[in-house]
């Protein structure tokens, strides 16, 4: 189920790209505001939850979740060039399954590590809240990566949609609508950080047991869709 | 022997009809699948070469189904169209990951790269490639697995000269060689110069079906029609319809012009010049007026 030949082209397609930028861009951003507000404000363990939780887990990594996701996969189908990936004896799913992988450790190390590394600089993991945000950082990189590559596949313009869910769906309706918290994969790795920090720090508004089964359901589902997708893929000509 | 047989197949997009019941087999060596543009000479490729499921019908290699049967990558070789490559890589790097995926290791692709003769630029990145060394580049990639039957959609666009016979030469070998070649082309002498079988698609249907030689005559023994001005039309006219290259003329008043029927192509061409001169007549516009391909084929599709 991996091809280390399709992982080759897809990480150099990832990494080579002028959206890469981005990848460096906003882990670089976190590290800068981390350092700006230990120097500001010192060790603070709440304002530290903030912005792990404000700024790292809601927008920095589900940013990074739709690059990485629909990038896996969404500029080969646009230019056609997956043609050559399709045009050989190796099975749609197993493509989509090394991409996956390739998406998921992108997202993962752009994102998971930087905040890490900004939990420490905001207050030296106290009250474990480094930690717990990096494990929803890790959690949320594989749901993110699933669905967005998902939408790669079956949309071209896979990057907008992207946006609209992370920014709006899980920023503005999760806040505004309660319903809308069960359904963002934002809650589901919060429900971990919430079991791994101090108490009172984290709020997740799903159950952990919810959240698992839902996470589990999205990953694999939205995996085996992108498969079966690959697999009635059309390229059609240019007359 | 590797065959394609394509067995009352039909594809259409919505309301479009691309491909009208058409049935072919296409066999060993070097067959041009020639129609004008927008003919569904890619939609025919594309479901050949599993890209495309056919609205009805079948398209099978060797008995296979090839739609969503991946082992048939084992003897098909693809060359698309699209100019779309992995561009960030260089010429190896691409034909080697190519040769990976079937299972080949690097001097498989060294092969496929001394075949096309891009070793000289294989080192380069495929974003600083012409339009020629892309497609070479991709003839490699297509041939790393010694492929039973090679597919090309329009292979010899955007080529200069020197690379179109070098591509020619390339093909003619495999076709001779007992594989399976088909490429498509709205250019008649490409396909007349390549192809040993012909076969001709017109607006989504099967129009014709053969050697170039019979294909060439069906299109070169139609009446042509030119529209004429000369410094003299009636003085021409009757000049012109003495000869039995011609079956009709007509002096066409609001437009000042001679509009000319010629039955024998040839004939009529050399004719012309010469009967103006002799009778001292300068001409002044010599247009084919229905020399478009599209007429060009549809009286193919008549015939």
């Amino acid at each position: 189920m991996y091809n280390p030949t399709v992982a080759r082209l897809t990480y150099r397609a990832l990494l080579g790209r002028r959206r890469a930028l981005i990848l460096f861009a906003l882990p670089a951003l976190l590290i800068v505001i981390a350092v700006a507000v230990r120097a500001f404000t010192g060790v603070d363990d709440k304002v530290a939850a903030d912005l792990l939780g404000g700024f790292a887990l809601a927008t920095m990594v589900p940013l990074i979740g739709v690059i990485a996701g629909t990038g896996a996969i969404g500029p080969e189908i646009d230019d056609g060039s997956i043609v050559y990936l399709l045009s050989k004896p190796v099975k749609r799913p197993t493509i989509i399954m090394t991409k996956l992988i390739v998406a998921i450790a992108v997202t993962m190390a752009f994102s998971a590590i930087p905040t890490l590394i900004a939990g420490f600089i905001l207050n030296g993991n106290g009250q474990q809240i480094a930690v717990a945000y990096t494990v929803a950082a890790l959690v949320a990189s594989i749901a993110y990566s699933a669905l967005f590559l998902l939408l790669g596949t079956v949309s071209r313009h896979a990057v907008v949609f992207g946006l609209v869910y992370a920014l709006i769906w899980e920023s503005l309706f999760g806040s505004l609508v309660s319903g809308a918290k069960t359904l963002s994969v934002q809650q589901w790795a919060l429900s971990l950080a919430e079991k791994v920090a101090g108490a009172g720090y984290v709020d997740a508004s799903v159950g952990l047991p919810t959240a698992a089964v839902l996470l589990a359901v999205v990953t694999v589902g939205a995996t085996v869709y992108a498969g079966q997708k690959l697999r009635r893929l059309t390229l059609a000509g240019e007359e | 022997m590797t065959f394609i047989d394509i067995d009352h197949t039909s594809r259409w997009f919505g309301n479009v009809v691309a491909v009208n019941d058409v049935s072919m087999r296409i066999g060993p060596g070097v067959t041009g699948l020639l129609g004008p543009n927008g003919a569904g000479k890619s939609t025919l490729i594309n479901m050949m070469g599993g890209f495309l499921a056919p609205s009805t019908g079948t398209v099978t290699l060797d008995g296979a189904p090839i739609w969503q049967n991946e082992q048939v990558y084992k003897q098909i070789g693809v060359v698309p169209e699209r100019e779309a490559m992995y561009d960030f890589l260089t010429g190896r790097e691409f034909v080697v990951a190519n040769a990976e995926l079937h299972g080949l290791d690097d001097a498989a692709a060294q092969r496929a790269l001394a075949t096309v003769e891009m070793e000289y630029a294989q080192d380069r990145k495929i974003s600083t490639y012409s339009k020629g060394m892309r497609q070479r580049v991709k003839m490699a990639s297509a041939l790393v697995h010694d492929p039973s039957v090679l597919l090309l959609d329009e292979p010899f666009n955007g080529m200069d000269p020197r690379q179109r016979m070098q591509l020619m030469d390339l093909l003619r070998r495999m076709g001779d060689s007992g594989r399976t070649v088909l490429f498509s082309s709205h250019i008649l002498e490409e396909v007349e110069q390549l192809a040993s079988h012909i076969e001709v698609v017109v607006a989504g249907r099967h129009a014709a079906s053969g050697d170039f030689r019979k294909i060439r005559r069906l299109m070169t023994d139609r009446p042509h029609r030119y529209l004429v001005r000369s410094s003299d039309d009636r003085a021409l006219a009757a000049a012109l319809i003495a000869d039995p290259s011609t079956a009709g003329i007509e002096v066409d008043h609001k437009e000042g012009a001679l509009r000319i029927q010629a039955v024998d192509f040839g004939r009529f061409t050399e004719l012309l010049p010469r009967v103006a001169r002799d009778h001292g007549i300068r001409l002044l516009t010599v247009s084919p007026s229905d020399e478009s391909l599209e007429s060009v084929f549809s009286y193919l599709v008549a015939a």
